[in-house]
């Protein structure tokens, strides 16, 4: 249950940004989360309503867009996708994998309305 | 017409900030900090105590106690062996944050310290995502949680600097297939230290107290 803390992160953020642009309106937030960021969209959604209440960013839409999560072979130099669960090197078995993406989380982009 | 603008700017920010801040003020006072994380019921407080028991005659220690509830029972095993203790009650939030973590080191004593040891909420999830300005980052995996929780929990795993696996004791007792424990470890976070252990019979315990104590030489010579 983090989201409420995370969704006042975002919040302030893209108020922030919102009034360094003298916007009107926000009406809508991209936000960029990894495979492996244990972040559940439904929830920061539903905290969104609550605490965007009375702010420029009230009504405005959240877009989550996900990055699949890379793993790369250090042994073999192969690139490969997270399946449904961690797995070694499906070309040669090793576990000296890194991650490459999956792990990102931040707000990439706001739309607004300008003042007249 | 709305028009776009550009942000990219990383949702844990503020916290990273003053998580930062606290590992400068924590650096330059020469008190080593620890966040112990671990899920409920995997033994932290003992694990803390006996850590404390081990090392209190050459180090000066304080404990930050997490809990969502108003509850002191943690901190006032800390007390009791005569070391300062802080409550935090995070009022039903599941993991400390760094403005908590900021008012729980104002409260210590840090010029009469040479260890901090935090003990994180008992959560697997959120406190992986609020640095807290410590050191390190250690994780306690109790034998009787699993061998598949790497897998199920790999954003922990991934920030880790230390993994204690303990109550190896129990080992006889449970199925705990640790090749594939450690499979998993190896592929989030490839060569972490680790130390097994068992806090109730001491088996294994020495080599983390030695481990830590070098930590916290290295802090003072800095």
């Amino acid at each position: 249950m983090h989201e409420l803390a995370v969704t006042e992160n975002i919040l302030s953020i893209a108020l922030k940004h919102a009034e360094q642009n003298q916007a009107a309106r926000v009406t809508d937030i991209n936000i960029t989360i990894g495979q492996l960021s244990s972040i559940v969209d439904d929830s920061i959604q539903f905290y969104w309503d609550i605490v965007s209440e009375e702010t420029i960013c009230h009504g405005a839409k959240l877009h989550f867009k996900r990055i699949p999560a890379e793993f790369f072979c250090t042994d073999c130099k192969t690139q490969f996708a997270m399946n449904q669960e961690l797995a070694p090197c499906p070309n040669c078995g090793s576990f000296r994998v890194r991650i490459v993406t999956g792990e990102e989380f931040f707000l990439d982009s706001i739309e607004i309305e300008r003042k007249e | 017409m709305p028009t776009k603008v550009a942000v990219v700017e990383k949702i844990m920010d503020a916290n990273d900030q003053v998580a930062s801040q606290i590992r400068d003020k924590l650096t330059s006072k020469k008190v080593l900090a620890i966040n112990l994380m671990a899920s409920p019921g995997a033994g932290k407080t003992t694990f803390i105590l006996r850590t404390i028991q081990e090392l209190a005659s050459r180090l000066r220690i304080g404990v930050i106690e997490g809990d969502t509830a108003p509850v002191t029972i943690d901190a006032d095993k800390i007390t009791a062996v005569g070391m300062p203790a802080v409550q935090i009650n995070t009022g039903g939030e599941c993991h400390l944050d760094a403005m908590m973590m900021s008012s729980g080191i104002n409260q210590l004593p840090l010029d009469d310290l040479d260890l901090i040891i935090v003990e994180n909420v008992g959560n697997l999830i959120c406190p992986a995502a609020f640095n807290l300005g410590t050191h390190l980052n250690v994780l306690i995996a109790s034998i009787p949680e699993g061998d598949d929780k790497p897998y199920k929990y790999p954003n922990i795993y991934r920030g880790l600097d230390v993994l204690i696996v303990s109550k190896t004791d129990l080992l006889p007792y449970i199925k705990f297939n640790m090749d594939y424990f450690k499979q998993g470890v190896e592929l989030l976070n490839p060569g972490l230290s680790t130390f097994a252990l068992s806090a109730t019979t001491g088996d294994g315990f020495s080599n983390w107290i030695e481990w830590l104590e070098k930590q916290a030489e290295l802090m003072k010579q800095n």
